[in-house]
């Protein structure tokens, strides 16, 4: 899933610069475990990146009960958490992802009309 | 999970885990509750990072307790370097397994809330902290700051609350700093989840001087001083000041110390001073309370006991010269290390700090005497209260170290003499008092023991001088209108030489004329006797002549009668 990533992160950038149709999205999302919160979350991002982001994101999904490590590398305090690394700027949802509009907001994804 | 049960109905006495702070433990008797939570609160820079860091730096070095440190405000360097601050080595105790630090950052720009969540984030990061150094200690620095990044509080209220039991079950002893709120111990109610203890720091800067103050608000289940005790925030870290808790338990000896005048010894009913008392020397400027504390030091030295003499006044070398001046050598002492000097300006830093730096000195060097000269300065810092609370404090450590202390304090001449600037005269075991007494057009000085406890001491005013060998008290000499001093006195003096002198002359006089009358009563002694041995003589001789006659008339008889044939009997 990591391929490339500081040419990524470039292009990403300009292609951020250039709109939001077409940037390249690079998320995580941390779990613990397979909680029903969880597994809502999971299927939520799911769904948008399906629906909004098809062909042009990468996601990843950690649970952070597996690699209790990677919480204190990313900073992750609330589960569910879904890390935008990219495009810029870095930004953390908290919570089940519920709220499909403030995370599209969140995303900068203009929602298909 | 859980290796520690929930204590049952009855009664436990709360076990302590000693912090390692110094002070600290003997106000809370123990230390801190052990696998419970404590709050430090106070408001910014009164050092609840310091605080908590200590608390796990000392767990880790003295007790080999590990501990981890998770800090919502300062990422890991910043800690280092705080931690650098106090001389703790935090980068050493993290690659030694002792200690575990961990940053959380928490952004509000960053997050977003899409739905439900929780704080099993934290708690993971928490346990992979604990796990991998084996943590028994916890700190949570400031664990506010979550209100502040995260905005739904119902949540994070209940995860706080998840999160205080789950340490509890973990049985971590635990402390979280808190914001010191305007009406409440913290900002957003944190003491609503510690009951077990709650720790107030506070900074305060009265008249442009800070103290730092620590108080225990709260330990449920346990005695703890109730004071508020100075602390100090020192290059090795906290000290705080149980020293109250000294009390008046200290005992007393009957040994005594000379005050090194002779005959201020001998005003002492004798002796002198008790050793481990107070001694106040109290005097308008120029009496020579330096003068009287530097020969006591003097004193002490010479008995080849060593001394500590804070100086707030005047500088080491001012002092020495000063009072080689009237014959008191103290250089020598101070060469040979028996006599150290501390001298400060009162108002370079604030009362706790000179409290606890004296305090320090004496643990250090342990003195058998000490001098405060003069500790009226200190008021400068502090207010009245203040200032006396910390020489109550400072008196009952040196009184329990058995350390004789004088100290001097200065009275301006308007007030009552035989009142002190700080109200501690009553705290005074003995206490001289010196004043200029002016009479006849000048200024002398007097003196007079206001009280001694526990022996009979002089009542008389004496006057002093200073002499080249030190400090010498006179003769008394009372006049109509009371103690004479100075000329007086000389007059006084000089007229009572003369009287002896005429007496003497007298005396000289009547001794001569006795012995006039011996030379001649012998004279006449030896004449009579010549007179004597030359009639006795002459008398010898005459009977002698008479016995010769005497013979010759025998004699001549005799012969007669052999002329005459007479018969031997017949007779005539």
């Amino acid at each position: 899933m990591k391929k490339d990533r500081k040419e990524t992160a470039a292009d990403a950038f300009e292609k951020a610069l250039k709109g939001p149709s077409d940037a390249k999205y690079v998320l995580r999302l941390y779990v613990t475990g397979s909680t029903p919160r969880s597994q809502r979350a999971i299927k939520n991002i799911k769904k948008i990146c399906e629906e909004h982001l098809k062909g042009r994101y990468e996601l990843e999904v950690i649970d952070v009960y597996q690699q209790p490590g990677s919480a204190v590398e990313e900073d992750i305090l609330a589960a569910p958490t879904l890390v935008k690394k990219l495009p810029p700027p870095l930004k953390k949802f908290i919570g089940d992802l519920s709220d499909m509009e403030q995370v599209l907001l969140g995303l900068n994804i203009v929602p298909k009309s | 999970m859980k290796n520690r049960q929930k204590s049952g109905l009855h009664a436990v006495k709360v076990e302590k885990v000693p912090t390692g702070i110094q002070g600290l433990d003997s106000i809370t008797s123990g230390g801190l509750p052990r696998g419970r939570t404590t709050l430090v609160t106070g408001n910014p820079g009164t050092g609840k990072t310091m605080f908590g860091l200590e608390f796990l730096v000392r767990g880790a070095e003295l007790f080999k307790e590990p501990g981890v440190f998770v800090s919502f405000e300062e990422n890991v360097e910043e800690m280092v370097a705080n931690g650098a601050s106090l001389g703790f080595d935090l980068s050493k105790l993290c690659s030694d397994n002792l200690l575990f630090m961990d940053f959380v950052r928490v952004e509000r720009s960053e997050i977003e809330e899409t739905g439900e969540y929780d704080l099993e984030g934290l708690f993971i990061r928490l346990k992979y902290a604990i796990d991998s150094v084996g943590a028994k200690r916890v700190a949570l620095d400031t664990i506010e700051s979550l209100f502040a990044g995260l905005p739904n509080t119902a949540i994070l209220r209940a995860e706080l609350r998840r999160l205080f039991r789950w340490l509890k079950d973990r049985g971590m002893t635990t402390i979280i700093t808190g914001e010191r709120g305007k009406d409440s111990l913290t900002r957003e109610g944190l003491e609503e989840y510690v009951s077990d203890c709650v720790i107030l720091l506070d900074h305060r800067v009265t008249e442009e001087v800070s103290t730092r103050r620590l108080r225990i608000v709260k330990y449920r289940g346990s005695e703890h001083g109730t004071n508020e005790y100075p602390f100090l925030i020192g290059d090795n870290g906290f000290i705080v000041l149980p020293i109250t808790s000294i009390g008046l338990a200290y005992s007393v000896g009957k040994e005594r110390i000379s005050s090194g005048i002779p005959r201020l010894d001998a005003m002492l009913s004798g002796l002198g001073y008790y050793k481990g008392s107070l001694v106040l020397i109290t005097g308008t400027a120029g009496t020579g309370k330096s003068s009287m504390a530097a020969t006591f030091v003097d004193a002490a030295c010479r008995r080849g006991e060593k001394a500590a003499f804070f100086a707030f006044e005047e500088s080491p070398d001012q002092i020495m010269r000063n009072m080689a001046s009237i014959g008191v050598n103290l250089v020598r002492w101070k060469d040979s290390g028996l006599l150290e000097f501390f001298a400060e300006r009162p108002t370079a830093f604030g009362l706790e700090h000179h409290l606890m730096k004296m305090i320090h000195i004496v643990e250090k060097i342990n003195p058998s005497v000490v001098v405060i000269d003069p500790f009226s300065n200190l008021p400068d810092v502090g207010s009245f209260k203040e200032v006396r609370s910390m020489i109550q404090r400072l008196i009952d450590y040196l009184k329990g170290s058995g350390v004789t202390t004088l100290l001097t304090s200065l009275t301006s001449g308007k007030r009552d003499e035989e009142m002190t600037d700080v109200g501690i005269s009553s705290l005074a075991d003995t206490w001289l008092l010196l004043k200029t007494i002016e009479a006849g057009g000048e200024r002398n000085r007097g003196m007079y023991i206001l009280k001694s406890r526990g022996m009979a001491h002089s009542n008389q005013i004496r006057e002093y001088v200073f002499t080249d060998n030190g400090i010498d008290i006179l003769d008394v000499y009372v006049g109509p209108e009371g103690v004479l001093t100075g000329s007086v006195r000389l007059a006084q003096e000089a007229k009572e030489r003369d009287r002896e002198e005429a007496l003497r002359k007298e005396i000289e006089r009547l001794e001569i004329n006795l012995e006039k009358r011996r030379s001649i009563m012998e004279a006449q002694l030896a004449q009579v006797g010549k007179e004597f041995e030359y009639e006795k003589n002459s008398l010898a001789n005459e009977i002698d002549k008479k016995n010769i006659a005497l013979k010759a008339i025998a004699q001549h008889k005799k012969e007669m009668a052999v002329s005459r044939k007479a018969d031997e009997q017949g007779e005539g």
